[in-house]
C-alpha cells in the first residue's frame, strides 16, 4: 500500500536518501507565502555542508530559510529576488564573502524549474536578451527575435509547503501560497512536502501536484 | 507652469488609458496605485506575478491573509473570476504575451525604449524579480515616472540607459509628472503635456529629442 505519510519531522528527513553535503535544494515561497519553514528549520539542524538553496527569496528575519542560511550549509544560492524587507542573514552573509549568489529573472527561475521536472535540458527564452544578466550565454534569432538560452535546474530535494495532502501525496495549495511550490515539487530527486492537513482523499478534480511527484508528507497543521 | 502631477495624478492619467477587458500587470510600487484608479465603467483584471488574476484591494483590517499577497508581499484579495496558479504558469502568462498592458517604474528610459530599472551602481546584491520576464512579455510596456529628473536634476528620459538595461526597446508609453509621451520608431513623441509648461521647458528635462503631437492634451494637477 502506498502511504507517503511520516509521522515525525525525524523518520521524513532520516529516510531521505538524497539531504546529503553538496545537495542542491528546491524551496517553494514567495515573501512568507507557502515557505516550507519546518522543514528549512529542520535542515539547519542536520549540519550538512555546501548545500545549494533555490528559491525566489533568501528569507527574512530568523525564520526559515534566514536560519538555515544561518547554520552555514549554504554556501550557493539560486534567487530572483534575495534582497527584501528584513533578508538581514543573507546580506549579512553575502557581503561576508560567504554566499555565492546567482541572480536569475523570476520567469526565467520558473521555467528553469519546470524544464528540470519536464526533462527538458535547456530552452531559450526573450527574457533578459540584451542584458547584463545574458552575458555569456548562447543567443540565438528565431522569427526576428532574440532569444537566450537557458539551462533547466534539477534538485536533489525539493521542500514545498502544500495545504492538503493525502496518502498518495496529491497536493492541494492555499491560494497565492501556490506560487513556486508546484512547479518544484517537479524538479527533484525527493520532494519533502509540509502539509497543514492531511485529508483522506483530495478530490482528483482538485489535485494540483499530483502524488507521482512527492515522496514523503508530513502534517504541521495550519 | 503649473504644480507637476502627483503619483495619484499620474496613476489617474494612466488608469484611463487602460482599455476595458485587459490583463494588465501593475509593479511594485507606484505604478499598484493605479488600481485604484480604474474608471469604473470598465473591467481590468489584474495580474500578480505570484499566481494570481484578479487581484482585489487591500483586505479591511484583521481580514489579512499571509497565503494571499501581491508581488510586493502586501495583503490583498481576490475577485470573482479570478484564479490562483503556479509560478511556470504565471510567467507562462508574461512571456507568452497574454498580458496586455505592464506597467513598471523606472531609473531610466531611453528614446529607443531602452528601460533600465533594475539594478543602481553600488548596490550590494543584486535583485531582479519579474521585471526582465514583464518587459520581454507583455503587449505594452508603460513605465511610470514620479519625477521627470532625478533628485541630481539629470534627466530620467535620456537618449541612452546608462544604468543596466532590463530590456532593449520594450518601453511603449511613458507618464510622468509633467507629460505623457509615446516611444515610436521615429523617437518620443508627446502626446500630453502639463498646463503651462511649453515645449521648450519640457525638452529642457529630457535628454533626447521630443517632437510634439499636434493636438497635445493639456494636463492639470488635482487640488489636494
Amino acid at each position: 500500500m502506498i502511504d507517503k505519510r511520516c509521522r515525525t519531522l525525524a523518520d521524513m528527513l532520516a529516510q531521505c536518501p538524497d539531504l546529503h553535503d553538496g545537495a542542491v535544494l528546491l524551496a517553494g515561497g514567495f515573501g512568507d507565502a507557502g515557505v516550507p519553514v519546518l522543514l528549512l528549520e529542520a535542515i539547519a539542524e542536520l549540519g550538512l555542508k555546501d548545500l545549494t538553496m533555490v528559491s525566489n527569496n533568501a528569507g527574512a528575519g530568523e525564520r526559515g530559510l534566514a536560519r538555515l542560511l544561518r547554520s552555514g550549509s549554504v554556501s550557493r544560492i539560486i534567487c530572483s529576488f534575495p534582497r527584501s524587507a528584513g533578508s538581514v542573514v543573507f546580506e549579512e552573509r553575502y557581503d561576508a564573502g560567504l554566499l555565492a549568489l546567482e541572480v536569475v529573472p523570476q520567469g526565467t527561475l520558473a521555467e528553469r524549474l519546470r524544464a528540470g521536472g519536464a526533462g527538458i535540458p535547456a530552452f531559450y527564452t526573450p527574457t533578459a536578451y540584451g542584458t547584463e544578466l545574458a552575458a555569456g550565454k548562447e543567443v540565438r534569432e528565431f522569427d526576428g527575435r532574440h532569444y537566450v538560452m537557458e539551462r533547466a535546474i534539477r534538485g536533489d530535494v525539493a521542500l514545498v509547503h502544500a495545504a492538503t495532502g493525502d496518502r498518495w501525496g496529491n497536493l492541494t495549495y492555499a491560494m497565492t501560497a501556490r506560487n513556486f511550490n508546484p512547479v518544484m515539487a517537479t524538479a527533484a530527486r525527493s520532494t519533502l512536502a509540509e502539509v497543514r492537513h492531511f485529508v483522506d482523499v483530495v478530490p482528483p478534480e482538485l489535485v494540483v501536484t499530483p502524488g507521482i511527484f512527492v515522496h514523503s508528507m508530513l502534517e504541521v497543521g495550519a | 507652469m503649473s504644480k507637476p502631477l502627483s503619483p495619484d495624478d499620474i496613476a489617474a492619467r494612466v488608469a484611463e488609458d487602460l482599455p476595458d477587458g485587459a490583463y494588465v500587470n501593475l509593479g511594485i510600487g507606484m505604478p499598484m496605485r493605479v488600481a485604484e484608479f480604474l474608471p469604473p465603467d470598465r473591467e481590468c483584471v489584474l495580474h500578480s506575478e505570484n499566481g494570481l488574476l484578479g487581484m482585489g484591494p487591500a483586505p479591511a483590517p484583521g481580514a489579512e491573509s499571509p497565503d494571499l499577497i501581491n508581488a510586493g508581499k502586501q495583503p490583498v484579495t481576490v475577485l470573482a473570476g479570478g484564479a490562483f496558479f503556479h509560478h511556470a504558469d504565471s510567467f507562462a502568462m508574461i512571456r507568452g504575451g497574454h498580458i496586455d498592458v505592464s506597467i513598471l517604474g523606472a531609473y531610466q528610459v531611453a528614446a529607443n525604449g531602452d528601460l533600465a530599472n533594475w539594478a543602481l551602481p553600488g548596490a550590494k546584491a543584486p535583485a531582479v524579480g519579474g521585471a526582465m520576464d514583464l518587459v520581454a512579455g507583455a503587449k505594452q510596456v508603460w513605465v511610470m515616472l514620479a519625477q521627470q529628473v532625478g533628485k541630481d536634476g539629470a534627466p530620467r528620459i535620456v537618449e541612452r540607459c546608462s544604468l543596466p538595461l532590463t530590456g532593449p526597446a520594450c518601453v511603449d508609453r511613458i507618464y510622468t509628472d509633467l507629460a505623457v509621451l509615446e516611444v515610436t520608431p521615429d523617437g518620443l513623441l508627446v502626446t500630453d503635456l502639463l498646463e503651462g509648461l511649453c515645449e521648450a521647458e519640457l525638452q529642457a528635462k529630457v535628454g533626447a529629442p521630443l517632437r510634439f503631437a499636434p493636438a497635445c492634451r493639456r494636463l492639470r494637477a488635482s487640488a489636494a
